[in-house]
């Protein structure tokens, strides 16, 4: 392992983030540390997809973002796409593509211009559809998928960059229990391969399981710190209007729903 | 495949129909004389049809990447109102001035309708400023569409005497191409469908959204840019040398992904072959249904596309977009 072990893979030290002159985040300042799984929470419009985006590259913003101590915006556009990929919520269109085609999509960063699929890239993408359990649909057009065919096929899209970062918004939306369980299983795993995860997630029970959760209310974050803690658990209570009931079973926190108001 | 090898087998057809209607070539009384007509009136204008059809084809498929809707069409950045106006000035102008007139007949009528086009599109994309923002391309495209058919409008109501010209102009023909026709939209069929097959993995990176397409490391303003450019030169020209063919570049990407599921670089190119074949096969029958009288392509091209759209639209359950 070389020095840049222990130093932040991501660092975003932002002052302000506008839409169309809406503020939409005000000052952050948030480090993410290689090889951890941390997971954004916060009520509607908190600003989490936005600070998603920054992070992968993808919003305008005042401040500095520094992916291995590399200012983002130094970053030529293959080579940060090889590092980070990113996941976004509600993607429509791609209705005529196969399955195959669109994860394939995660090796553009790796292809040379115009070259064919080389034999390692349709190896990866065999390996990210049998992550996601995809691989039986793999010469489907995504729009005859349902839902959560279609988020798995998407997951396997991001999997297949095999970036050192995976950004991902939502990643469970449509996902059944089991399959929530399978995405479990392979952050657990990316994360042991020393990948680093950042996932915004509105179930806060998934939230619960990362290595370290970021909470966010009205454009700031609130506490950064492991789910386990009691500041932690204070935080929540406070973004959440102190509508949570926060329980550990088997030695796992869980969040329930306050319904004494 | 197979596309490839029904135009072959339509531009012999197109050979054998002549203004008598069915006439084919071979058992013809004068030989000299076929062989001419042959070889100076039908091979180019066949040659010359499935040409302009494989720009327009492609120009749809391109457009329809671009702008990720299905319902996008070649003409939509003004290229085919600023054509239709370049093409009645310059017969303002005939009809006005003599001195003018020959200046204008040398530049020609698609001269006219090439710069005409150019200029459309170049005034959509100032409107638009730029090509950055899509739906505002897409509205200025609409904008220009409408402006500059009202001005046309007015020029033939100020000039009743281009006005049949103007029609057939509008209404799309295959009958002016020769064998000069052939080669400038040869020349642009090959520099926009290279253009275009490069960026191919682009436009389907883009089909997962602009946001995803960047992240993947695509340098979309430049894409953009360069397609927009490839999407300009393929329309101008068709419009240029054969009018306003309805319908065949909004069909022909929709025929190809009816026949298989492509990425972008099989679309483009089938799109190409299939629009090619569309219009050859419109004026095969446009000269040979009603010889020796000629239906206007444009009109045939309208009819059996609209119906193929209806057609293809009632048969596929419409997925709604959450």
């Amino acid at each position: 392992m070389n020095s840049s072990w222990n130093r932040p893979v991501l660092r975003a030290a932002l002052s302000r983030v506008a839409i169309q002159r809406y503020r939409i985040l005000g000052a952050v300042d948030i480090e993410l540390s290689r090889a951890r799984w941390t997971a954004i929470v916060g009520p509607n419009g908190a600003g989490k997809s936005t600070l998603l985006r920054v992070l992968a590259g993808l919003q305008h913003y005042e401040g500095e973002v520094r992916l291995q101590d590399r200012p983002l915006t130094n970053w030529k556009p293959r080579a940060r796409a090889r590092e980070l990929s990113w996941m976004g919520q509600h993607v429509g269109g791609a209705d005529d593509l196969s399955a195959q085609d669109i994860v394939m999509l995660g090796r553009l960063p790796h292809q040379a211009w115009l070259a064919a699929p080389a034999k390692a890239d349709r190896d990866v993408v065999y390996w990210a559809m049998t992550q996601t359990q995809s691989w039986d649909w793999r010469d489907r057009p995504l729009s005859t998928l349902s839902d959560g065919e279609r988020q798995r096929v998407l997951l396997s899209r991001v999997l297949a960059v095999r970036a050192p970062v995976l950004l991902m918004d939502e990643p469970l939306t449509h996902l059944d229990p089991p399959h929530q369980a399978d995405w479990l299983r392979i952050i657990r795993a990316q994360v042991a391969d020393g990948v680093t995860v950042v996932s915004v997630l509105h179930e806060l029970n998934m939230a619960l399981q990362a290595d370290e959760l970021i909470i966010m209310a009205s454009g700031r974050v609130v506490h950064q710190g492991p789910p386990a803690a009691a500041e932690t658990h204070a935080a929540l209570q406070q973004v959440f209007d102190h509508r949570l009931r926060l329980v550990c079973a088997d030695g796992q926190w869980v969040a329930l729903p306050e319904t004494r108001a | 495949m197979a596309l490839l090898l029904s135009s072959v087998a339509l531009i012999v057809l197109g050979e054998a129909i002549g203004s008598t209607g069915w006439a084919p070539p071979w058992g013809a009384q004068e030989p000299a004389t076929a062989t001419q007509i042959l070889w100076e009136i039908r091979l180019p204008r066949s040659t010359g049809a499935w040409l302009a059809g494989a720009l327009l084809g492609l120009s749809g498929a391109i457009a329809q990447g671009l702008f990720r809707n299905p319902l996008a069409d070649p003409y939509l950045l003004g290229s085919s109102a600023g054509g239709t106006l370049g093409v009645a000035l310059l017969l303002v102008i005939v009809g006005i001035s003599p001195v003018a007139g020959g200046l204008a007949a040398r530049v020609g009528l698609s001269g006219a309708a090439f710069v005409g086009a150019v200029l459309g599109v170049v005034l959509t994309l100032s409107l638009a400023r730029g090509v950055q923002h899509t739906v505002r391309l897409l509205l200025a495209g609409v904008i220009v569409g409408f402006v500059l058919g009202a001005v046309v409008s007015l020029v033939m109501l100020a000039a009743p005497e281009i006005m049949r010209t103007m029609q057939a102009f509008m209404l799309g023909t295959t009958g002016f191409l020769g064998w000069p026709s052939v080669g400038l939209l040869a020349a642009a069929l090959l520099v926009s469908a290279l253009t275009a097959v490069a960026c191919a993995r682009a436009l389907d990176a883009l089909t997962l959204g602009e946001s995803a397409a960047l992240s993947l490391g695509i340098p979309l303003s430049r894409v953009r840019v360069i397609l927009v450019g490839a999407l300009a030169l393929a329309t101008g020209t068709a419009v240029a040398q054969t009018g306003m063919i309805a319908f065949v570049g909004l069909i022909a990407p929709h025929l190809v992904r009816h026949l298989c599921r492509p990425t972008h670089t099989a679309l483009l190119c089938l799109s190409a072959v299939a629009g090619g074949l569309l219009l050859l096969a419109a004026d095969v029958a446009a000269r040979g249904l009603v010889a020796p009288q000629e239906l206007p392509v444009g009109v045939l091209t309208a009819v059996l596309g609209g119906g193929y759209l209806l057609w293809l639209m009632h048969r596929q359950p419409v997925r709604d977009q959450a």
